[in-house]
């Protein structure tokens, strides 16, 4: 049928077809130009087809696409164009659009430029174990940083690969945009994650979080990423059974690209500026979203004053996962009790406002606080209350253990946690009242210099 | 056939420097005594400063403004502009 239009239009203006997947179209013009490499339609940018461009004097004047009598009368000037057609009909989608190819188009013509060193893999060589040689490698294996998957990291953001996100610690080596989507893909990350990776990045570079010093602690911590908004949905994250577990892609990505980065960029390499005594499994990746299905619950970025209805990455010198269960607790306040006794073990169980903690309220324990009508700032000012001990208790050498607290402290009752270094956050599966501690790094009690930090996520 | 990869990496070549060679005498010489700012670094290096008192030495005192990061550059200058050896403390 647009074969007669096209015939049509050709008898009258200067006319130039290309056509992406048959040069033999339209018979009635003789065929079209060859753009199976999908180039003039990457260039003129054609998302679907047909579309026809108005070009005066070497510039694009108009454009319409689809099949739309008036518009194409109007743009040819050809005031009985098509009489014999229907009035409208919807074009076809642009091979050039199909799903990765604009990345494939952008690296072939020259519109992605990646300025990252390239290393040739051939035939005889394994691109993991190149890595591995190369030192890329945090241990487990890479996902191969080609163009394209680089492209396609980078295609999820509108920042530019050049762009600056800063000096990475330990060594305080600028950074581009483009480096954090290398390590992005070499840990695993979907496109979509990347915004998410991006402001976790952010976060750690905040000076307030000292990722220098937590990486080159002999303390057991890394970064611990939490992830809150409407992202977690979008992108699939886990906030439930298994949260802080394995099983999940963007859980267990996200944390692994900023240790990349930091190993890659940063040169953080355990053994060398890493002075950790023992690590955790968290070095590799500690990232998990928080459950925000119950309306009544204040999420913690909210909380620590992020916008309504915004994503946001929450980052904490973490250590490993540690039970805080209760079986014959019943109420609030009995609960309350049990989980802060297990939360004074963190660090050392004589030790006081030196380490921070996470709690992860598991469902079985949200409902009886849920069922009491206790929200977060209650549950939050029960645990203040149910974590003070006796000075008399935590003084050195009291129940037989040597460490203690400073004895200049005069407080009766002395707390656990410094104001702001306990976290509450809701995860996981229910079937148990199986609640998680995880300890915080024992610098966090230089309030100034250690601080938690959030940040928001910019899609 | 060979595919590229792209470089993860700082793509920095690490400067390497020989050591100095260690003063054949203290004495004469000015020794930094360089805190990292941890509880008890300033004990450490008290004890350090004494057993040195005997060498002749001109013994001063830095201390960075917190372990947690890295020391500014202008402290790392004035070290290196007034020293001749340099020893940083650790403890805990």
């Amino acid at each position: 049928m647009v074969g007669d239009v096209l015939a049509e239009m050709a008898a009258s203006v200067d006319l130039t077809i290309y056509s992406q997947d048959d040069i033999t179209f339209p018979e009635q013009t003789s065929g079209a130009q060859d753009d199976a490499s999908l180039e003039q339609s990457w260039r003129y940018r054609i998302e679907s087809v047909p579309t026809i461009i108005k070009i005066v004097n070497g510039r694009e004047v108009d454009r319409t696409d689809g099949w739309v009598r008036d518009e194409w009368r109007k743009l040819t000037e050809l005031n009985a164009l098509g009489e014999a057609l229907p009035p409208h009909r919807p074009g076809c989608g642009s091979m050039s659009q199909y799903p990765g190819m604009p990345e494939k188009l952008a690296l072939r013509y020259g519109d992605i430029m990646l300025a990252a060193r390239e290393i040739e893999v051939t035939d005889d060589q394994d691109a993991i174990e190149v890595s591995y040689d190369r030192g890329w490698s945090d241990g487990l294996p890479i996902v191969p940083p080609t163009d394209l998957r680089i492209a396609r990291m980078l295609a999820a953001t509108s920042r530019k690969p050049d762009e600056i996100i800063g000096d990475i610690p330990p060594n305080l080596i600028s950074c581009s945009i483009e480096k954090v989507a290398i390590n992005a893909v070499m840990a695993g990350c979907r496109p979509e994650y990347f915004p998410v990776v991006l402001a976790t990045v952010e976060a750690a570079l905040k000076p307030e979080f000292s990722m220098h010093g937590l990486l080159a602690t002999l303390w057991y911590s890394g970064p611990v990423v939490i992830v809150n908004g409407p992202i977690t949905k979008q992108i699939g994250m886990n906030s439930g059974g298994n949260a802080l577990g394995q099983g999940n892609r963007a859980n267990a990505t996200i944390g692994r690209a900023l240790q990349l980065l930091i190993r890659n960029v940063g040169g953080g390499i355990p053994g060398e500026i890493d002075r950790s005594v023992l690590g955790n499994p968290g070095k590799y990746t500690f990232c998990f979203a928080e459950d925000e299905t119950d309306p009544d619950w204040q999420p913690l970025n909210i909380t620590r004053g992020a916008r309504p209805g915004s994503s946001s990455v929450t980052l904490f010198h973490g250590d490993g996962v540690q039970a805080a269960h209760t079986r014959d607790s019943r109420t609030p306040e009995e609960v309350c009790q049990s989980l802060a006794a297990s939360l004074w073990s963190v660090g050392n169980p004589k030790v006081a406002m030196q380490n921070g903690a996470i709690l992860v309220l598991c469902p079985d324990h949200y409902e009886i606080f849920k069922q009491a009508g206790w929200g977060r700032a209650q549950i939050e000012a029960q645990l203040h209350q149910a974590l003070k001990r006796p000075r008399e208790d935590l003084l050195a050498g009291a129940g037989g253990i040597a460490e203690g607290i400073d004895p200049n402290i005069t407080e009766s009752m002395i707390d656990k946690f410094n104001p702001g270094y306990l976290l509450v956050v809701r995860a996981g599966g229910k079937g148990g009242a199986m609640s998680a501690i995880i300890g915080g790094w024992s610098a966090q009690r230089r309030k100034k210099e250690v601080q938690i930090v959030t940040q928001e996520i910019i899609q | 056939m060979t595919y590229t990869m792209r470089d993860p990496t700082a793509e920095a070549s690490p400067l390497m420097r020989e050591r100095l060679p260690p003063p054949a005498t203290l004495a004469n010489r000015t020794i930094g005594l360089f805190s990292i700012s941890k509880e008890r670094s300033s004990e450490f290096l008290d004890e350090i400063e004494r057993q040195f008192a005997s060498t002749g030495a001109t013994l001063l005192r830095f201390e960075k403004p917190t372990h947690t990061k890295p020391a500014p550059e202008s402290l790392i200058a004035d070290i290196i502009g007034q020293c001749d050896v340099v020893v940083e403390g650790l403890a805990d």
